[in-house]
């Protein structure tokens, strides 16, 4: 198992497996409203590449397996990735750059702000992913700038939740995931404080 | 019963003009049979053209027929040409009632008798900030208001739609409460605009579409154009409806298209004709101005959204 994680084989395969939802839509007829499909489809992406990279940590540990961090950086840059492709589709394909109406946008509709504030966290941290960045924040201040993700993946939710008309089902499941996912990490860090 | 499931099934996958003439000649065949009833997918008889129909190149029945906004059948527009599929749309009554002189109970083949049908082809704007063009086939509400008389303490026409939890098991999930409910003011339930349609492209309503019957208000953004209608009921006091119950500070009574008030969450200023790519700016009333501004002459239509 550890071998197969660490494989280089392995990683160029999550790589692709992580291109598949552009790949599908790209390859699919996109329906009478393909503006729309986009703009979901690659929401829906961004939220579950932050949610995947919210849970490598946990899973390391619970499940014993440390070199899964392999994998953290990569999908972290992934929803990146997927958010820019969603910020790029609302700025062209709904805006068409208007740049009047998108900051009347950002500041007057709250599930815009939300989204906006998610995905402008993204860019520093997509910045400092590399080792040069590590070394030259120092691990402590690295760690401590990475922490935005959490708020990232908080404002997504909230973007998601606000965005919806009436189906609440979707922005409450990631919720669930990313409150659980949070709450693990916060039980975690007052465990070690106190046993220290 | 001619004309059952099959036929509509093909009207999917065969390119409209095929299935047009395959279905004028069995609509030739069964015209005797079939004619008035309503089937979906079954032929109708349309006897008249209307002034009011724009010349708008028509949106696709491939698109009109499987992007819907139907909660009763699931929240995503894909689902309900699935999940309405098998929806039971006869026998069908509608019950007209309230503060009328003579309220009464139509079957689908007295409210065919109403009025000579019409197609009528109207812009069609959905508060989404998406919009359509549709052949609906109908005849004027005010037809059926004709019959039932309503007293002078009419003031507003509430309407139901159907809702029967174990053919629409998606409902529970839709967060709006059923049966779904609108409203309308009776001068704008008696305009000449407004449609009883029970077809759209020559045929019966498909279900995903609102079959058997349901209202077109083509000023007002789409939800205010209630669906599958089993009741309709005059009333003194405005009656509620189903997204300004959910939501009043996003959905108004009202809901006349208007490009200058804006929905809290987006803007309306435009809109994106499906099929299109560039966005067009909207019209006021959806470009019914002529027609329906003096309805609402004197009104503030920004606090009456
Ligand atoms: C962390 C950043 C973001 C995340 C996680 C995210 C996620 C999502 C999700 C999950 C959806 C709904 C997809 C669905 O219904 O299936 C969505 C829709 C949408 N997002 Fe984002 N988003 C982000 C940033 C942004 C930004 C920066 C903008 C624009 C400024 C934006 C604009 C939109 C729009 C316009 C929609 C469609 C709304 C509608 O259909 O009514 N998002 N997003």
């Amino acid at each position: 198992m550890r071998e197969w994680i660490s494989a280089k084989t392995t990683k160029v395969a999550v790589f692709l497996l992580a291109l598949a939802p552009l790949a599908w839509l790209a390859a699919h007829p996109l329906g009478p409203n393909p503006v729309e499909t986009i703009t979901h489809a690659t929401g829906d992406w961004t939220l579950r590449f932050l949610v995947l990279t919210l849970a490598v940590t946990p899973l390391r540990k619970l499940l014993g397996l440390p070199e899964l961090i392999r994998y953290r950086r990569m999908l972290g840059l992934f929803a990146f990735f997927y958010g820019s492709l969603h910020f790029l589709t609302y700025l062209w394909l709904d805006k068409f750059f208007d740049t009047a109406d998108i900051l009347k946008d950002v500041y007057k509709r709250p599930f815009i702000t939300a989204g906006f504030t998610g995905f402008v966290l993204l860019i520093p941290l997509a910045v400092t992913s590399t080792a040069g960045w590590i070394l030259r924040l120092g691990g402590k201040r690295w760690r401590m700038l990475h922490r935005l993700v959490y708020v990232s993946a908080l404002a997504g939710v909230v973007h998601y939740y606000w965005l919806v008309k009436s189906d609440v089902r979707g922005p409450l499941l990631y919720c669930a995931l990313v409150v659980v996912l949070l709450l693990w990490r916060a039980n975690s860090s007052l465990r070690s404080r106190t046993s220290r | 019963m001619p004309l059952k499931r099959p036929i509509s099934v093909w009207s999917e996958v065969t390119p409209k003009r095929v299935y047009l003439n395959r279905r004028r000649f069995m609509a030739g065949a069964m015209l005797a049979a079939a004619a008035h009833r309503l089937i979906a997918g079954a032929r109708l008889n349309v006897a008249l053209k209307s002034p009011f129909s724009t010349s708008e190149p028509q949106t696709s029945l491939d698109v009109i027929t499987h992007y819907n906004n139907f909660y009763e059948f699931g929240t995503d527009k894909a689902q309900p040409a699935n999940l309405a599929r098998d929806f039971k749309t006869s026998p069908w009554t509608v019950s007209v009632e309230g503060a009328v002189s003579k309220p009464r109970t139509f079957d689908l083949d007295m409210l065919m008798k109403l009025a000579p049908l019409e197609e009528r082809i109207y812009r069609h704007r959905c508060v989404e900030g998406w919009s359509i063009v549709v052949p609906w086939i109908g005849f004027p509400l005010n037809a059926l208001i004709k019959q039932v008389e309503p007293l002078s303490s009419a003031k507003f026409v509430a309407f139901q739609s159907s809702f029967d939890h174990r053919q629409m098991p998606q409902a529970q999930w839709a967060g709006i409460a059923f049966p779904y409910v609108e409203g309308l003011r009776i001068d704008e339930a008696v305009h000449p605009l407004t449609l009883l349609a029970v077809g759209l492209y020559g045929e019966a309503l498909p279900n995903q579409d609102g079959a058997p019957i349901r209202l077109v208000v083509p000023w007002k953004y789409g939800f205010k154009s209630i669906k599958s209608i089993v009741k309709i009921r005059f009333v003194e006091q405005q009656p509620p409806t189903t997204w300004n119950l959910a939501t009043p500070r996003e959905y108004g009574f009202y809901s006349n298209v208007n490009p200058t008030v804006d929905h809290p969450r987006w803007s309306q200023a435009k809109e994106r004709r499906l099929g299109e790519f560039f966005k067009r700016p909207t019209l006021m009333f959806n470009g019914y101005g002529d027609q329906v501004a003096s309805l609402y002459a004197g009104m503030d239509l920004r606090k009456n959204y």
